[in-house]
């Protein structure tokens, strides 16, 4: 479904990503993992079109991508942001957020596929009308992955969903887009900083440290401690210290 | 041992607002020795507001009651501002989340710690200047001759976060409270950062308040944890015993957290028990 080879984006004179390749299988998650200025999210944002400043190849559901996308690419490809806050509009009530991607791509029926898109990220009715900060922080990500999903995509992008969550909305989140995966059969490319989260979601995970891709790793070798890189082993061992010690 | 470091008996802090007074902390009790105390809870649950009422810094709008409450034996409640300065960022210090924000952007690293160095100890300029080196050797720079002359937005988070901490040392204060101090930070920085907390607060023999939302965390740094919930304590144990939490509320904290040695799918969520906010 996505296929990344040799990526490679410049910020002025630094190489935030230094060729970086990977494949997603339709219906698969890929996860990458890495810290602050690994370059995890600037994958992300080459992948889907918000960095137009780039090198390689790219190709989603066998089109290659150029540096301008279409609306068909949106329509197959959304992105899910850290911050719910910041990506819904602070004016626009659920219902127009969830409306505007209908309207973008000329869907009808668009009373039924609001009301439908609420049940499926599981919020109660009255949710609809209300303003984003009428929301809680977990409320507020189920709307930006509902406005994500209307528009019917086989991708999601998801760049640390849940960092801004509560560890018990964080769970919920979580489960939902195990849930929404499997009906819909969506295909996700997730980043984080929190490996737990990561394994959680991705069989195959993609380890970045500064720019590159050191390592792609399976879930169980991971577990097992198989790793081969040593930030990966790095990163394994902080989080299991603290798993053993809770 | 003498008086302890802070007593805090029955503390409400409430807002007033459009609806009514809300209360964020309904009686919260406890006693602080040289000890790390860490205090957990999600957001709301009135965990920041506990340890900022013991420096009585909080926002304006907040009305603060308590049956007691004392920091070394002086009387918090009715201490004047006067009184209050010299308890904070002297014998009590606070460390924030982000020191992005709490580092003055236009003074170099070294006149800011050489600032609060000053404030309690009489030097010339050159002893200043010796103690700022030796704070910024103590958080482990490396070359802190240099990072002296630095601006903070010449510093990276962990960098920035160290010199915060050395800011607070400089004083030679009983207690220090983190509030969130590493959830800014990659995971690798965020362990050196509390090791460094750690080792200084246990070498000095001050008492250490860890504020943070993440309980695994709390409980491998600290000796005692409080869990907090709708401005309420729910449950306070000893941090070894996390595994054998009674509380529901602290339990679900634990298990709905992803795992990589056990993993579940789905997730444990949490079902809130009403009875646990009343």
């Amino acid at each position: 479904m996505i296929e990344v080879e040799d990526l490679r984006v410049r910020f002025g004179q630094t190489e935030a990503v230094r060729g970086v390749s990977f494949e997603v299988a339709e219906g698969a998650s890929f996860g990458i993992v890495g810290e602050s200025g690994s370059g995890k999210s600037t994958v992300l944002r080459a992948l889907s079109g918000l960095n137009p400043d780039w090198t390689g190849h790219m190709r989603v559901a066998g089109l290659t991508l150029g540096r301008r996308r279409g609306r068909a690419f949106f329509r197959r490809v959304q992105m899910v942001f850290q911050d719910p806050y910041g990506s819904l509009h602070p004016r626009q009530t659920v219902d127009r957020a969830l409306s505007e991607p209908l309207l973008v791509h000329g869907l009808g029926d668009i009373d039924r596929r609001v009301e439908r898109a609420l049940i499926e990220v599981a919020l109660p009715p009255e949710a609809r009308f209300r303003y984003p900060h009428q929301l809680s922080g977990g409320q507020r990500q189920r709307v930006a992955i509902a406005r994500a999903l209307m528009a019917e995509p086989g991708v999601l992008l998801l760049d640390e969903p849940t960092s801004a969550l509560d560890v018990s909305v964080q769970a919920e989140v979580l489960n939902l887009l195990a849930d929404l995966q499997l009906r819909r059969g969506l295909t996700y490319v997730l980043v984080s900083h929190n490996l737990p989260v990561v394994a959680h979601l991705c069989p195959l995970i993609g380890v970045m440290q500064n720019g590159e891709m050191v390592e792609q790793i399976g879930f169980e070798d991971l577990r097992a401690g198989r790793t081969r890189h040593p930030h990966t082993a790095e990163l394994r061992a902080l989080s299991v210290e603290l798993e053993e010690a809770g | 041992m003498t008086a302890p470091l802070v007593e805090m008996a029955g503390l409400r802090v409430a807002f007033a607002t459009p609806t009514g007074v809300s209360e964020a902390v309904r009686g919260v009790s406890l006693t602080l020795g040289q000890e790390k105390l860490g205090i957990v809870g999600e957001s709301g649950s009135g965990k920041s507001l506990t340890a900022r009422a013991i420096l009585r810094l909080l926002p304006r709008t907040a009305r603060l009651h308590a049956d007691r409450l004392a920091f070394d034996g002086i009387d918090i409640l009715t201490a004047s501002e006067r009184a209050m300065r010299r308890i904070r960022g002297r014998r009590a210090g606070l460390i924030l989340q982000d020191p992005k924000f709490s580092l003055n952007p236009v003074m170099t690293i070294g006149a800011q710690i050489a600032e609060a160095w000053r404030d309690h100890t009489k030097g010339s300029r050159r002893t200043a200047r010796e103690a700022v080196v030796a704070l910024l050797d103590q958080v482990r720079i490396r070359d802190p001759g240099r990072v002296a002359g630095l601006y903070p937005h010449e510093l990276s988070g962990g960098m920035g976060q160290r010199v915060m901490i050395a800011m607070m040392l400089a004083p030679d204060p009983e207690l220090l409270i983190a509030d969130e101090p590493t959830s800014a930070l990659d995971a690798t920085v965020q362990a050196e950062i509390l090791r460094l907390i750690e080792d200084l607060v246990s070498r000095r023999g001050m008492g250490l308040i860890l504020i943070s939302h993440d309980l695994p965390l709390v409980g491998h740094f600290c000796d005692r944890v409080m869990v907090m919930y709708a401005g309420k304590v729910l449950e306070e144990l000893p941090a070894g015993e996390l595994a054998r939490a009674r509380h529901p509320y602290t339990r679900g904290l634990l298990a709905c957290l992803p795992s990589l040695t056990h993993p579940r799918a789905p997730l444990a969520t949490l079902s809130r028990d009403p009875a646990w906010a009343a």
